[in-house]
């Protein structure tokens, strides 16, 4: 584990996404001490005020302020992703576990299932779930969870599958310990890091899911402040006020850059390949 | 006579594949064809023969590790295969496994103090303090130091690892221990260790052994009785001192003759054993060992030859078309 973290600190890439992540997530944290005005808040008199001045990122179309409307943004967007992704991982590290544990035709079954999942693209999958169930915060996590699902379920299923011919699980066996026991004592800890260093890659995903959603008014309903949202807004004054859609799509492309950046070093430093350097 | 500790009776393991598109052929791999055996208690029961002949799958099929496809267990009289829930939990308490390979018998995620004390805990032996210090006690027993209970296996060498995985057969209080090619995978120093080791702990705690491996001069050393496996089947079972000295059947003689002979004016010319081991997927008629057999007559590939015993009180006995 040490080691992993050694490699991680010599990766500049890494360094610098470990870095913008860090940023975003203090900013969505600290945002109602930090946003100098309330994200609701309406100036009439300043509608569409460009960058600098009193705003210092500008207002939109309603006089609202858009550094204050980013930061408490930062919050839906992190909210969300990390949500879906914490549920999809529980769930489709289970089911993975499980099925790849157990073997045979269940497993063809539950892995037949989850191919299915994972053909559909996730916009697609997200956009059918909050059709179905109305947009607001938890089902945009439960939309976004599905679309991880059985990505997650194949990290998951794989390491089982070699660990469980394994003698220490047979030894468990022999001991009496229940499948059980032997799945999430023995099993789970031997899989986590691959699992973990997925989260990060999808987190982007969620994130671009997520922002997608909103820009095409399925996200969190307005008022309240969405990158995908605010994006959305931008588009219809894009000519006379292009910052208003920059500057969130801007903020997007922070945020899922960062957590690449993330995954890939994550990924590099734990694969046994890389690691004779 | 008093009941046996362990009778093994027709025990049998067929794997069953499928294989080929589209029409799949059905290839039945004969792993273990009719095992039969008693192991007394106290004794130390050898089961030798090469490698792929059924002997490993036997050990774990009489621990259901596998399950096996027919057969009678019965440990001090309980049916060990049709046990289910605490009865087995109870039985596999009573019936450990020491593996071959001490690399990967331990979860190597899990510190040695854990992986010692997780099975007391499971079977309420003791628990917290209690477990810890019985842990301390048997990794003392088995010759590692006590303060090493919070290292990872990682950290071990291989002998050091089988150690381990001994002292955590011995923490549910067994009374037989299946090992499994215990030192086969260990340096040659290094066996002798684990071997004197195990010599010990079953002078020591009265455990019966049952002691799978290939090398002849183990098994002439560790054991009492040994049985000679050939392709699934019992060929030869009697006093190990008999067996390994004087054996009956063809392939049990061929087997001794292939073992080093520490007196070099003896080593001259051996009989060499002639091609391969048959597969088990498709074994030969008769006897199975009839292809390689330099005795080898017509009734062989006809007929499996009867299990004839030995001369003798508990001598044992060969199944051999020579004999009987």
């Amino acid at each position: 584990m040490s080691k992993v973290l050694a490699r991680l600190r010599h990766n500049p890439m890494t360094v610098l996404g470990a870095l913008l992540c860090l940023a975003i997530v203090m900013a969505a944290v600290l945002a109602p001490w930090i946003a100098p005005h309330d994200p609701a808040d309406q100036d009439i008199i300043a509608r569409l005020a460009p960058p600098g001045g009193d705003y210092s990122l500008g207002t939109d179309q309603f006089g609202r302020d858009i550094l204050s409307r980013l930061l408490w943004g930062a919050r839906i967007s992190l909210t969300v992703s990390l949500g879906a992704i914490t549920v999809a991982m529980v769930i489709g590290g289970v089911i993975g576990m499980v099925s790849g544990y157990i073997g045979g035709s269940f497993d063809l079954i539950v892995m037949q299932v989850m191919d299915v999942l994972l053909s559909f693209p996730s916009l697609i999958l997200g956009l059918i779930v909050v059709a179905l169930l109305g947009p607001d915060l938890i089902n945009l996590v439960v939309a976004i969870a599905l679309t991880a699902v059985a990505p997650f379920a194949r990290i998951a299923r794989a390491p089982t599958m070699a660990l469980k011919e394994r003698a220490f699980v047979e030894a468990g066996r022999a001991l009496g310990f229940s499948h059980l026991r032997i799945l999430f004592r023995h099993i789970l800890p031997n899989i986590m890091s691959e699992v973990m260093v997925m989260t990060s890659l999808w987190m982007a995903t969620a994130v671009r899911v997520e922002a997608s959603l909103s820009f095409i008014g399925l996200g969190v309903k307005p008022p309240t402040a969405t990158w995908g949202g605010m994006t959305r807004d931008g588009f219809e004054n894009i000519l006379d006020a292009p910052w208003l859609a920059i500057l969130p799509g801007l903020a997007i492309l922070l945020l899922v850059l960062g957590l690449n950046m993330v995954g890939d070093g994550l990924r590099d430093a734990t694969d046994p390949r890389l690691r004779q350097e | 006579m008093t009941e046996p500790l362990l009778r093994v009776e027709g025990l049998r393991k067929h794997f069953v594949l499928r294989k080929g598109f589209p029409r799949p052929r059905t290839i039945r791999v004969r792993a273990v064809e009719a095992v039969s055996f008693t192991i007394e208690p106290g004794q130390a029961f050898g089961l030798v023969g090469e490698s792929g002949c059924g002997k490993s799958t036997a050990a774990r099929a009489l621990l259901r590790l596998i399950e096996p496809d027919a057969g009678r267990v019965l440990f001090r009289g309980e049916d060990v295969l049709t046990a289910r829930g605490d009865a087995l939990k109870a039985l596999r308490r009573r019936i450990q496994i020491v593996f071959q390979d001490p690399y990967s018998s331990l979860d190597p995620r899990q510190s040695v103090g854990s992986a010692l004390t997780e099975p007391m805990r499971v079977h309420g032996i003791a628990t917290g303090a209690e477990a810890r210090r019985r842990a301390a006690a048997l990794m003392e027993e088995v010759g590692l130091p006590p303060s090493a209970l919070d290292r990872l296996p990682h950290e071990f060498s291989g002998g050091q690892r089988q150690r381990i995985g001994i002292a955590r057969a011995l923490t549910v209080e067994p009374e037989l221990i299946i090992a499994d090619e215990p030192v086969s995978a260990l340096d040659v120093s290094v066996q002798a260790q684990v071997l004197l080791l195990l010599r010990d702990l079953r002078a020591r705690r009265g455990l019966s052994f049952l002691f799978v491996s290939h090398d002849l001069s183990v098994v002439r050393w560790f054991c009492d009785r040994v049985a000679v496996m050939y392709l699934g089947h019992i060929v030869e079972e009697g006093p190990a001192a008999r067996v390994l000295a004087q054996p009956q059947h063809p392939y049990a003689q061929v087997l001794r003759d292939a073992s080093p002979v520490p007196d070099p004016s003896r080593r001259a010319a051996l009989p060499r054993i002639i091609g391969e081991i048959p597969s088990a997927a498709n074994p030969p008629p008769g006897c199975p060992f009839h292809p390689r057999c330099v005795h080898a007559m017509p009734v062989c590939s006809e007929r499996m030859p009867e299990w004839t015993p030995a001369p003798g009180e508990n001598a044992g006995g060969v199944a051999c078309h020579l004999v009987g």
